[in-house]
């Protein structure tokens, strides 16, 4: 009986010696499809990396934005591994704030990462964020309503032919409109379009002496465009659209086209949501002729605070979640559609992807296509395609957005939201002291 | 003639108050229809009431996604334990600005009140490094006391109009009869502040509830309440309304629940002091 409760002893001083050396890393993260199969699937990693526990924080875009930035920016150390864009990334990288991803183990193949995604995450030649998805914009459109105006869509349409394209598709007393375009006003809603667009019609944000340059003849064309292009083709109530209100409006068939994030391609061509799954096409994102396509660059990163005390189990995780044998769980598991898409060459070479994925060619041409260190046409001083990588952009960001926003209402012209849009943002940059 | 004129009126009021009641409700109604709805449905272009294939899928998912209880608990522990310990020190506040006020009174109160008008994201810097250097981050404890100290202007405002109500000679004869302050609180004014007491504890652990600022802000995974909830099923980027529904039901229905059983205490307190 003696030895019996001895060994009981034993056995529960081992267990809890046992649950005490185990690290937990708390991940903060976005409720998307791929995160939340992340999630799912994380039992692969904790089974590898049985002294390592994980706690997930799963929240909105904004609330979790808000939630990490004061985190990190007061070292408060709640989290170990976050979920940032590849905006934040060069901003933080260079305060310091993100740990250099240097130890992802031997396997990992970094040079695998698309080169394009790899340059937004790195900042002095250091990594300090591995993609976990990413993506760009295209053009998804309505393969039965173009036949049946008469026109083929080509695989780099022109700014123009959309305009054509989308006059030709709308059929306002059926409730279909020729194109779906963000119109809700913030930085990354009709902001990312409108910048994204802007670069293949000659704008840019700043000059090389970081001088606003919105009282220039091509941001006008590319505003007066957006602003035409809707009134004639888009649907009522677009100044309140973003992604999830386009998606719901062309699954349901009432666009045309919608030129927005290459990631939809798989909901809108997912057959137990999407009404149209079987009439849709993809192409690229239109350009003016110029030498740049209106289309963005963006990747939902990990990366881990320099806050946080546990960075080399954070560094495991991210590794496991990054890898090329994530990619393979999640093929085996979900199917290789739902594989986290636009982070890695070898995905591209894979045939079971290329042919489970129909839109997975043209994700990987945008992407390619796109450049965030030479965004536009002219030189600029920043970094960022549809965004300009400085910390002040996400408000200034944000106010021309309700310009524009205001433009397609009807609330003002176009000289005048660009007017204002032009005073604003110098006062910000003024104050800031970035004109040179 | 004047019985048919107040019978008249009194169908019109009846039905503006139904009208209006059902406006009010008919966004918890529709976020109820659609929690039993596919994505698919839930975006439909020509959306219906109740003619559709209702589905559990959601509330399942929910379940399975998330750790609902935990976060169900945590709830209850911030929003109540806030709202008990804002009553320790409300009570005697309320008490002395009531019964043994000074010329600065109204200024104090008025003073309480005005910190109500700051918008929280003012002080969100200072509270978090507070909150980092005493290790209160994603913690119970921390969200007991933000809570606490946000609700206590309101607590003390309603405590104070209640015992304004209290005649002071009530009081005073306690203290005749040799009562000293916390016997003259405890025996003689909380007794008949009693409903006043309630209905301040019960709008205080509602407001504790709903609170989505700071209860998003200060947590992370152990004390993370119903609103961090409701907040992990948004999504930029998908379909998510009809989810988002079904987590919105189960963070509501427990305070709804709460609020029908004391709605009488809850319009009692709301409305006392309004008409003299």
């Amino acid at each position: 009986m003696k030895n019996k409760l001895m060994m009981l002893a034993c056995g529960v001083m081992t267990m809890s010696a046992a649950v005490a050396a185990k690290e937990t890393i708390t991940i903060a993260t976005v409720n998307n499809g791929d995160m939340i199969t992340m999630k799912e699937l994380s039992n692969d990693f904790t089974r590898q990396n049985p002294d390592i526990a994980l706690k997930w924080v799963t929240l909105e875009e904004n609330i979790l934005r808000q939630r990490v930035t004061t985190d990190v920016a007061t070292g408060g150390g709640q989290y170990d591994v976050m979920t940032i864009g590849t905006y934040e990334v060069p901003i933080w990288g260079k305060q310091g704030w993100l740990t250099e991803l240097d130890n992802l183990g031997a396997s990992y193949d970094v040079d695998d990462l698309l080169p394009a995604i790899r340059s937004g995450l790195t900042v002095d030649e250091k990594l300090f964020a591995a993609p976990f998805y990413g993506e760009s914009s295209m053009v998804m459109y309505r393969t039965d309503l173009i036949a049946k105006a008469g026109l083929e869509m080509p695989k780099k349409p022109s700014w123009g032919f959309i305009r054509q394209a989308a006059k030709a598709m709308t059929d306002k007393e059926a409730g279909v409109y020729g194109i779906c375009l963000r119109g809700k006003a913030g930085w990354g809603d009709n902001m990312a379009l409108i910048t994204a667009m802007s670069n293949s019609f000659g704008a840019r944000w700043f000059d090389e002496n970081w001088q606003p340059q919105f009282d220039t003849q091509a941001w006008h064309d590319t505003l007066q465009y957006y602003v035409d292009v809707m009134a004639e083709s888009g649907p009522p109530g677009a100044s309140a659209n973003g992604f999830n209100e386009n998606l719901a409006l062309f699954q349901t068939g009432k666009c045309g086209m919608w030129i927005d994030a290459t990631v939809a391609g798989s909901f809108v061509t997912n057959e137990k949501d999407s009404a149209v799954a079987d009439k849709v096409g993809f192409a690229l994102a239109p350009d003016k002729g110029l030498g740049k396509r209106g289309n963005w660059l963006w990747a939902w990163t990990l990366a881990i605070p320099s806050s946080s005390k546990r960075s080399d189990a954070a560094m495991k995780f991210i590794s496991w979640a990054t890898s090329k044998e994530y990619s393979a769980l999640v093929a085996k598991n979900k199917g290789w559609a739902k594989v986290p898409p636009g982070t890695r060459t070898s995905l591209y070479n894979n045939p079971k992807y290329l042919s489970a994925a129909p839109f997975a060619q043209i994700t990987l041409d945008s992407i390619q296509s796109a450049d965030p260190v030479n965004p536009t046409v002219k030189p600029v001083p920043y970094v960022g395609v549809q965004f300009v990588a400085i910390p002040e952009f996400q408000g200034i960001g944000t106010a021309v957005g309700q310009q524009f926003a205001a433009a397609l209402t009807g609330n003002m012209t176009v000289k005048e939201a660009l007017k204002a849009s032009q005073r604003l943002v110098e006062r910000t940059m003024r104050k800031a002291r970035y004109p040179k | 003639m004047s019985i048919k004129n107040s019978h008249r009126s009194k169908i019109i009021y009846t039905f503006l108050a139904w009208t209006i009641s059902s406006l009010i409700f008919f966004p918890i109604l529709w976020t109820l229809i659609t929690s039993f709805k596919t994505e698919a449905e839930a975006i439909s272009a020509s959306p219906s009431l109740f003619m559709f294939d209702w589905t559990l899928e959601n509330y399942e998912e929910v379940l399975a996604r998330s750790p609902y209880f935990n976060h169900f608990w945590n709830s209850i522990v911030i929003s109540l334990g806030s709202s008990i310990l804002g009553l320790l020190i409300a009570i005697p506040a309320a008490w002395s600005m009531a019964f043994v006020q000074t010329k600065r009174t109204k200024h104090l109160l008025m003073w309480m009140l005005s910190t109500k008008m700051l918008p929280p994201v003012g002080v969100l810097i200072p509270i978090y490094l507070l909150f980092r250097d005493f290790g209160l981050l994603d913690t119970k404890v921390g969200l007991v006391i933000v809570m606490t100290l946000i609700n206590l202007p309101i607590m003390v405002w309603m405590l104070y109009t209640y015992f304004r109500e209290i005649p002071s000679e009530v009081l005073e004869a306690s203290r005749m009869d040799g009562a000293n302050i916390a016997e003259e609180i405890w025996y003689v004014l909380l007794p008949i502040a009693l409903p006043g007491i309630a209905s301040t504890l019960l709008l205080t652990v509602i407001l504790a509830w709903n609170e989505a600022f700071w209860t998003l802000i200060l947590t992370a995974a152990d004390a993370a309440p119903l609103t961090a909830f409701i907040a992990s099923y948004s999504s930029p980027e998908g379909l998510f309304y009809a989810k988002l529904s079904a987590a919105s039901m189960m963070a509501i229905v427990p305070i709804l629940i709460l609020g029908w059983f004391s709605q009488k205490q809850l319009v009692r307190g709301l409305s006392f002091g309004a008409v003299k």
